[in-house]
């Protein structure tokens, strides 16, 4: 089922209780049977479309990290005389900002600080959301609804609004934009991780490994984790994309860096006053975001197919 | 179902408590003193002292939030820093602004994707389901605040068909739906905060309506000899709650969303008194008007609960 993180609805989401023994049923007997990641690897070898967007955000990436080398200008020189120039002026493939900067190269390190403010948060989350959501759910009772409760609460904020209102209180900034959209990817995290270990926990195989006396973090390290990181896994990969989305929209809005720091959201905001000089060149920065954006949400959609986990 | 709605009222009461805990805090997240935007640098010790006590800051946390909260409950949010105008007078303003927005965002964003969602559904793998799953990751994926950018770009900028930002000769006191004159300056606002919804609601109807057609339920309708187009309505009535959920998700997404496409079209509504109150550092207004669009949201949510359990008596009984 392909559905937006913001439109999770989370109580749906399955669990993946297929055990690395188990075979591909694509899988003629005779052949060797594949174990599950690699016919994870195997379905998504074979899909052409996640292959080609899954090798533009490489791209992407790389030209970001990649960035010093890449660039064909320093993307803080400016020019008073060669402002909002068009493609191709003198050299700059992709024209000038309103400052006469490259915009070539400030798209590629503006990328850097976007990808950055959109993954981290996302890593940040899985893993405090995540670890609260197994620990919640195995435990139960009184754990379950002090966590869960206080996850609903945060739930309860649009996620747009949340974000805003965290950094904004907080006085923007990059570490401060991270903080608060990590705040907001948490509870919904939480809840993923917490549903499937639920589900999980309530198994045969969780019954018979403490009948033959295994311990609660055996029990989670063996028997839950493998089976709650899979959904957890997709789910993180959805939110990337939102991720950049929200980072960039903190940017735009002046609560991400600071000028003249390059960031795609930054860039838009500053060259939107310009739409009337050079309206191709301000729309550049937002094109980047959404392509990076589509990128990874088809990157994603791909994955959650290959793996075969209904959310 | 009496019970049901009181249960789900009962479960509202601790989430919008905890939400107006959360707003309160926001003050000391702040940097600082949440004194400082107010107070000259060179203030003396007794002058702050004065401050804090005209503002209650010398009093404990807890009990300047139970002083806050009993405030709020009679509808005072206090004074904006920038304007010393009250800040309900403010938000409210603003919020009737982005409700004008939200009462033409919502029908178009989801009757489209409902019908979007439920066509791509029936027709799975077709050319028309291609299209349709494509435009919807489109709208999931792109930026609403450059989308607005780009439409202002075509339509005011080079078409100059539409005007590209505000709410009218008159503003936006003097703006009605009702003249055509006003109306031309929703078009591009409203275009812009329903893509996203429409592309996240295509998205889980075409999913749900995939889901549901491959149940027993539709096997039997066929052999029961029923037209196509009976099964289809059964089937759509059978995602129904499923899309619901979503929608009321979506409209605290058009809500909050609107934050950023308020600020493209320099919309005065509650969003754009959001990004003015943090330009500003004004903290109060930053308070009210996240309180109050949080709890529009989550009343929003105890409405569409409480709609899906009349739709599907399945929920209430869970």
């Amino acid at each position: 089922m392909a559905q937006s993180p913001m439109a999770q609805t989370m109580s749906q989401t399955a669990i993946l209780d297929r055990s690395p023994a188990e075979g591909d049923e694509q899988v003629a007997p005779a052949l060797k049977v594949r174990g599950y990641w690699a016919s994870v690897f195997y379905r998504l070898r074979y899909d052409p479309v996640t292959m080609f967007f899954g090798a533009i955000v490489l791209l992407i990436v790389l030209a970001a990290i990649f960035a010093p080398w890449l660039a064909p200008f320093d993307p803080y020189r400016e020019s008073i005389i060669g402002r909002l120039k068009p493609f191709g002026w003198k050299s700059h493939l992709l024209g000038t900002d309103e400052l006469g900067r490259d915009l070539l190269s400030r798209l590629l390190y503006g990328g850097r600080v976007s990808l950055l403010m959109g993954v981290v948060p996302v890593c940040i989350a899985t893993v405090v959301g995540g670890g609260l959501g197994i620990v919640g759910g195995f435990a139960g009772k009184s754990v379950n609804t002090a966590i869960m409760r206080t996850m609903d609460v945060f739930y309860a904020f649009p996620s747009v609004l949340l974000a805003v209102a965290i950094s904004g209180a907080m006085g923007g900034g990059i570490g401060n934009g991270m903080i608060a959209l990590s705040l907001v990817f948490t509870p919904a995290m939480c809840r993923v991780a917490e549903t499937a270990t639920a589900q999980v926990k309530s198994l045969d195989f969780v019954e018979a490994a403490r009948a033959t006396g295994a311990g609660t973090l055996t029990i989670l390290r063996h028997h839950i984790l493998g089976n709650v990181l899979g959904p957890v896994f997709i789910y993180a990969s959805t939110l990337v994309s939102v991720g950049i989305l929200l980072a960039s929209g903190l940017s735009f809005l002046g609560l991400g860096v600071r000028p003249p720091t390059a960031d795609w959201g930054l860039m838009l905001s500053t060259l939107r006053q310009s739409i009337y000089v050079n309206p191709v060149i301000c729309a550049l920065p937002g094109a980047a975001i959404f392509v990076t954006s589509i990128c990874f949400n088809l990157v994603s959609d791909g994955i959650r197919a290959a793996m075969d986990v209904r959310m | 179902m009496i019970k049901y709605i009181f249960r789900r009222l009962l479960y509202a009461i601790p989430i919008a408590f905890g939400v107006s805990v959360v707003c309160f805090s926001l003050v000391y997240l702040a940097p600082g003193d949440p004194l400082q935007t107010i107070l000259p640098s060179d203030a003396s010790a007794d002058t702050i002292a004065m401050v804090k006590a005209a503002y209650g800051f010398d009093r404990p946390i807890p009990i300047q939030f139970l002083k806050w909260l009993g405030r709020v409950l009679v509808g005072d949010f206090g004074e904006s820093i920038a304007t010393r105008r009250p800040v309900l007078l403010e938000v409210s303003g603003a919020m009737s602004n982005t409700a004008t927005l939200v009462m033409f965002a919502v029908p178009l964003s989801f009757s489209l994707g409902y019908v979007m969602g439920a066509i791509a559904g029936c027709f799975p793998g077709r050319m028309l389901d291609r299209a349709i799953t494509g435009t919807a990751v489109m709208g999931v994926s792109v930026p609403n605040y450059w989308l607005g950018i780009v439409l202002v770009i075509i339509f005011a900028v080079e078409m100059m068909a539409l005007p590209a930002t505000g709410m009218g000769a008159n503003g936006s006191t003097a703006f009605s739906v009702f003249r055509w004159s006003d109306d031309r300056f929703l078009v591009l606002p409203v275009i812009t905060l329903s893509m996203v919804p429409i592309g996240i609601i295509a998205r889980t109807t075409r999913a749900a309506v995939a889901e549901v057609l491959n149940q027993d339920f539709v096997t039997t309708l066929r052999a029961k000899g029923l037209s196509e187009f009976a099964v289809v309505r059964h089937v759509l009535k059978n995602a129904l709650p499923q899309v619901l959920a979503v929608m009321g998700l979506q409209f605290g997404y058009l809500i909050g969303g609107s934050i950023l496409v308020e600020t493209v079209f320099t919309w005065p509504g509650s969003g754009f008194l959001l990004s003015k109150a943090i330009i500003n550092r004004d903290v109060p207004v930053l308070q009210g008007t996240i309180l109050a669009l949080s709890m529009v949201f989550v009343a929003t949510n105890l409405l569409v609960d409480l709609l899906q359990s009349m739709i599907d008596p399945r929920i209430r009984r869970s």
